[in-house]
């Protein structure tokens, strides 16, 4: 089957698996970008209890695979009596797994921030939330996007995995073409260029730009 | 089915995990080994003068590093049939595992390499040593220790990523806890003792990587 017949059959079931694999994305990073602050901060907390379980949650969602943790949640928290819906179950893993990762990052980068600054807001005696929000955090996040654009995609990637619980994204839907016509190179192959345009001329150029957008606002153009 | 850990089912699986446990510490080696050795062409490829050659190796390492992993598996293992080319499903997998980890790999190395003073360069030219031997023999041995961190963050990563070799059918870790899952209609158990036993692997791992960077720095009288 020659490559245009190929997309005009198969075009609109890669089309709507390519929605369902942003829509992932999405969700996703917020809540890997929520827990990433979250556990990053409370690693610093001085507060032990707190501490302790930012340490417990980032060693375990570093320490075990993403497809370990997928299956646990979707297949072993319904035995806790949480049941979720694969779609919810499926972003909430990725954005739990990278946000392990994330808060590393937040933790590095607010602890790069010349010690300094924060020794003139506690001289101009702002209060230490007040300190985090205006002060630190801000100066902390010019440090850390680059390397959360290279997170992202991890995250991208790790999406895919969500086929394995059934989701009907871009991975699931190259499956099922591959198996009702096997015709692997064009499924499988459309599918990976699909991501590859995702990640190269969608996450790459946003990060760039963020970057260049949060160095302008720290006034370091 | 309800919460209740059995911990007389959790002793009953444990041997066939623990023999799983094995592939995937062997699925784990080969594709490490592989990702070793290609990587480093990949990052070599980039240095020539061919100007065809380093453009196709870099979108090429592009290409594989912003793709799923989980992808490439199928994608090898599939399409090797339509072209009448048989890969048994260890092979596709330590291949595609191989192949995407070679491309995290030669990054490290190529900044390692990078981050090697020019005078380095200057002085084995100085001194009439052929291109080859100022690689193998000042600069990658230069290049190595500032390159050991990122090489261990991969090791366990190849580590954490081998189960996605159980959708070709590998019978690693997770295929079997899948298996013994579907068998006894139980998951509880395989499932978190899969967890435990990844983190029982990769934290010490991450350990001993922290332990032979001290070492090989010390060795090679870096810092």
């Amino acid at each position: 089957m020659p490559i245009w017949e190929f997309l005009e059959t198969y075009g609109n079931r890669l089309a709507s698996g390519t929605l369902v694999t942003m829509a992932q994305f999405g969700l996703a990073t917020v809540i890997a970008i929520v827990v990433a602050l979250v556990a990053g901060l409370g690693k610093m907390s001085h507060n032990w209890l707190i501490r302790g379980t930012a340490v417990v949650y980032i060693e375990i969602f570093r320490g075990t695979s993403l497809l370990v943790q997928l299956y646990w949640i979707f297949f072993v928290l319904p035995l806790f009596g949480v049941t979720l819906p694969k779609f919810t179950a499926g972003f909430l893993s990725v954005g739990l797994n990278v946000g392990a990762y994330g808060a590393e990052l937040v933790r590095g980068a607010i602890q790069a921030v010349p010690k300094g600054q924060w020794e003139a807001a506690y001289a101009l005696s702002m209060s230490p939330a007040k300190r985090m929000r205006r002060i630190i955090l801000p100066q902390a996040l010019g440090l850390m996007l680059p390397p959360w654009g290279n997170l992202l995609i991890e995250l991208l990637k790790g999406t895919a995995l969500v086929a394995l619980i059934s989701v009907a994204d871009l991975m699931f839907q190259a499956r099922q073409i591959n198996a009702s016509t096997f015709l692997s190179a064009q499924s499988f192959g459309i599918a990976l260029i699909i991501y590859y345009i995702l990640a190269r001329f969608g996450i790459t150029p946003f990060m760039r730009w963020m970057e260049r957008v949060v160095a302008r606002r720290l006034g370091k153009t | 089915m309800s919460f209740d850990w059995r911990w007389d089912f959790a002793w009953e699986i444990l041997p066939r995990l623990l023999a799983a446990t094995l592939n995937t510490l062997i699925a784990a080696g080969i594709g490490y080994a592989i990702a070793l050795v290609l990587g480093l062409v990949f990052a070599l490829a980039q240095r020539t003068d061919y100007k065809i050659l380093t453009f196709t190796t870099r979108e090429f390492v592009e290409f594989i590093r912003s793709t799923p992993l989980v992808l490439q598996i199928f994608f090898i293992f599939y399409v090797g049939p339509q072209f009448g080319i048989r890969l048994s499903p260890w092979m596709s997998g330590m291949i595609a595992i191989g192949l995407h980890y070679a491309a995290y790999l030669s990054e490290v190395y190529r900044a390692g390499i990078e981050a090697v003073p020019r005078g380095q360069w200057e002085a084995a030219r100085a001194i009439n040593m052929s291109t080859r031997d100022t690689y193998f023999r000042i600069i990658i041995p230069q290049a190595l220790p500032p390159s050991i961190a990122g090489m261990g963050n991969y090791l366990v990563g190849i580590l954490k990523d081998t189960p996605m070799l159980s959708v070709i059918g590998v019978a690693e870790l997770m295929h079997t806890a899948n298996s013994i899952g579907a068998e006894n209609y139980r998951f509880l158990e395989p499932f978190t003792m899969v967890g435990i036993i990844f983190l029982a692997i990769s934290l010490p791992v991450a350990g001993l990587v922290r332990l032979f960077e001290v070492w090989v720095r010390r060795k090679m009288g870096v810092r």
